[in-house]
């Protein structure tokens, strides 16, 4: 059969093919490049603010000994940082227990609900994309700080006299986290939870095993590819997220995405930024890895 | 066997699968499955409507009838998928119609098969055993005499998507089979096998069915299929049981026009009664005209209309008069089908606008050159006993 199909006209063919590898070079490659270059820099009172600037092509054995691994050196010496970046896989890796706990029963029940509710419930997963997602932290602001609407319908239920005095603590951070990438977390879930056969299961009850080993031993299993994407859309993004713990985190919420911030905009040091940077790409790609050796191994 | 099944055996019908087995018609015999006057809705469907019926241990028992018609909704019920809305199922005399599915000593071959994607062949056969809680050496030692069985030992590490349509088919009834249910539940079980497989299977499914003294429930829309496996058949339409009764007796007796023409092909001619005489039952039809037919205990009258139902395969066909026949027509061939083994020829009786009748002859000879042409004047003619009435 795949030998009566004809080629693509030669051209035509090879450039849409290469497309998606254009794509990458030109928006993940060459970046990731120039911040490895500046990464490998000094910081310098100059603009732009490093040093040695590219001189030409005569002057390229001059650059390259410009170029060194003071700022990987200074990022392993520094408490700072390796604090941050477990800091950070901590929040990220709580956010994504969480919001698989919360997620795949959400998910769950999506997927189980007459035909006809199944789209309103996705909509209302989705609606909160509707509004900024600055304003929707920000909203969380105003629940959370003391006196907030959090501590007024508590008290008014009589449940909490005390302020909870939850703003600016890690807890914070994690309930905005959570709120923020649980839709992520869902959709993935629900797409394979749906796409489940439900005689599986009822097979599974036929064979004799109860609605929970039926879930441990069936649904569980065959939602891993849901588990594992949903889990990498939500940890990805969350390891380096900024916006939420500096609105919502404390003087003391420790996090590689405020580190990157301070140290490229407080202290103009573009070079030892851009080493945070190269580092949390390869704490992000090293899970990424093996989470796809283990939906490897789960297919 | 007891006395009373001995006088059951003697009233046995003409030639049924196994002859000594019929316990339906032993008062005496306490069947395995009882449905009584169950009743199912969806919405303002009745997808079962008070249905009563019995299945006896080791019965190899087929539920027909064309989709929708609530066959499946039936099995479902069995299985513990669906409640009844009303009435009560019994498995060897206990109630079990609010049993859950996981505690019924009932398994089901799915059609689709269902089985578990992410599971090995040996580990899908296992499932179910492990759910029992039975000792590791023993679940191995019966999946490995399971997987024997049905020939498919050298196999059980391989997932579904590694196996053929055939070899899915034989893990799922061993998944279903190894846990010795008291009744296996077959929904299309050969639904989705080529014709060649599909016949070989059959077989399989009756060997292993008698091997094991199991009883089976098959739930089938191909006749072929459940004439060819089963002790009883039962004829399911809108919900209801039309007849109840071995493959042999619905097809020669059917109980009703619905029963007599799902099952096989047949030739339908209504008419007027015009005597009785005892059995003997004479009717007249616009274009078959004069036809007797022999009946036991006719409840007809003379003015009556009357349905008669005539198999192809009980028409004689001839180009000159048969001088000895009591019921014979004239008419002329319009059509011919051969399908090998056979040939169908449609006759035109009662001149142009008259009625067609099907007449099915045996292909017993190689010779290419058959009797029959288009056009051919010709005869048909059939005994008294090969007319059947129909109540509508």
């Amino acid at each position: 059969m795949s030998g009566a199909v004809p080629r693509a006209a030669g051209g035509c063919g090879l450039l849409v093919a290469a497309i998606p590898y254009l794509w990458l070079l030109a928006f993940f490659l060459a970046p990731f490049l120039i911040v490895l270059r500046i990464a490998l820099s000094d910081a310098a009172t100059d603009q732009p603010p490093y040093a040695p600037h590219f001189l030409g092509f005569d002057a390229l054995g001059e650059f390259f000994a410009g170029l060194d691994f003071e700022n990987f050196r200074l990022l392993g010496e520094d408490a700072l940082y390796w604090q941050s970046y477990l800091s950070s896989l901590r929040i990220a890796g709580l956010t994504t227990l969480i919001a698989l706990a919360l997620g795949y029963p959400l998910a769950y029940a999506m997927a189980m609900a007459p035909k006809r509710w199944q789209s309103i419930l996705l909509l209302l997963v989705v609606l909160p994309f509707w509004t900024s997602f600055l304003i929707r932290v920000y909203a969380w602001i105003g629940i959370l700080r003391p006196q907030g609407l959090l501590d007024m319908a508590l008290g008014w239920l009589g449940l909490a006299s005390e302020p909870l005095r939850l703003l600016n603590t890690d807890t914070a951070v994690l309930i905005g986290m959570v709120y923020s990438y649980l839709p992520f977390m869902v959709l993935p879930l629900y797409t394979t939870l749906q796409k489940l056969d439900g005689t599986l299961v009822e097979a599974a009850a036929d064979l004799g095993a109860t609605p929970l080993t039926s879930f441990r031993t069936v649904t569980l299993p065959l939602s891993l590819p849901g588990i594992l994407a949903g889990s990498a859309l939500v940890f990805i993004p969350a390891i380096g997220e900024f916006v939420i713990p500096d609105l919502l985190g404390g003087p003391d919420t420790l996090m590689v995405g405020k580190v990157l911030w301070s140290e490229f905009f407080s202290n103009r040091d573009w070079p030892l930024a851009s080493a945070v940077a190269i580092v949390l790409l390869i704490v992000l790609v090293l899970p990424l890895v093996l989470l796809q050796r283990a939906g490897r191994a789960a297919r | 066997m007891n006395a009373s099944s001995d006088a059951a055996t003697r009233r046995s019908s003409p030639g049924s699968v196994r002859r000594d087995f019929q316990p339906w018609n032993d008062p005496a015999a306490k069947p395995l499955v009882e449905f009584r006057n169950v009743t199912k809705r969806f919405g303002k469907v009745t997808a079962v409507d008070a249905l009563s019926l019995s299945i006896h241990a080791r019965e190899f028992f087929a539920l027909l009838g064309p989709s929708g018609c609530g066959k499946t909704t039936l099995m479902r019920m069995l299985a513990g998928f669906e409640q009844p809305d009303e009435g009560e199922i019994l498995l060897d005399g206990v109630d079990i119609t609010t049993v859950p599915p996981h505690q019924r000593p009932v398994n089901m071959m799915f059609q689709s098969y269902a089985l578990f994607p992410h599971l090995s062949v040996g580990d899908n056969i296992a499932y179910g055993l492990k759910r029992e809680g039975l000792p590791k050496a023993q679940v191995r030692e019966r999946v490995d005499a399971m997987l024997k069985r049905v020939r498919l030992n050298g196999f059980e590490g391989r997932r579904p998507d590694q196996l053929s349509g055939g070899q899915r088919q034989r893990v799922a009834l061993a998944r279903a089979l190894v846990k010795q249910p008291k009744l296996l539940l077959l929904d299309e079980p050969l639904g989705a096998l080529d014709k060649k497989l599909r016949e070989a299977t059959q077989y399989e499914l009756m060997d292993l069915q008698t091997d094991l003294g199991l009883t089976f429930m098959v739930v089938t829309h191909d006749q072929d299929e459940a004439m060819t496996m089963a002790d009883r058949m039962a004829v399911m339409d809108q919900g209801r049981l039309l007849q109840i009764a071995p493959p042999d007796l619905i097809y020669e007796a059917p109980a009703n026009r619905f029963v007599a023409e799902f099952v096989g092909d047949i030739n339908l001619i209504e008419g007027r009664v015009t005597a009785v005489e005892g059995d003997l039952v004479t009717l007249e039809n616009q274009h078959v005209g004069v036809i007797e037919l022999d009946e036991d205990a006719p409840s007809c009258q003379p003015g009556d209309a009357l349905a008669i139902g005539l198999r192809p395969e009980k028409i004689g066909l001839s180009h000159d008069e048969p001088q000895q026949a009591v019921n014979k027509v004239a008419g002329e061939i319009w059509d011919i089908g051969y399908l090998g083994d056979m040939t169908m020829i449609q006759v035109m009786v009662g001149g142009d606008e008259g009625k067609l009748l099907k007449v099915s002859l045996t292909n017993r000879t190689r010779r290419i050159e058959r009797p029959f042409a288009w056009e051919d004047r010709v005869w048909l003619s059939w005994d008294i006993e090969a007319g059947l009435v129909l109540a509508s």
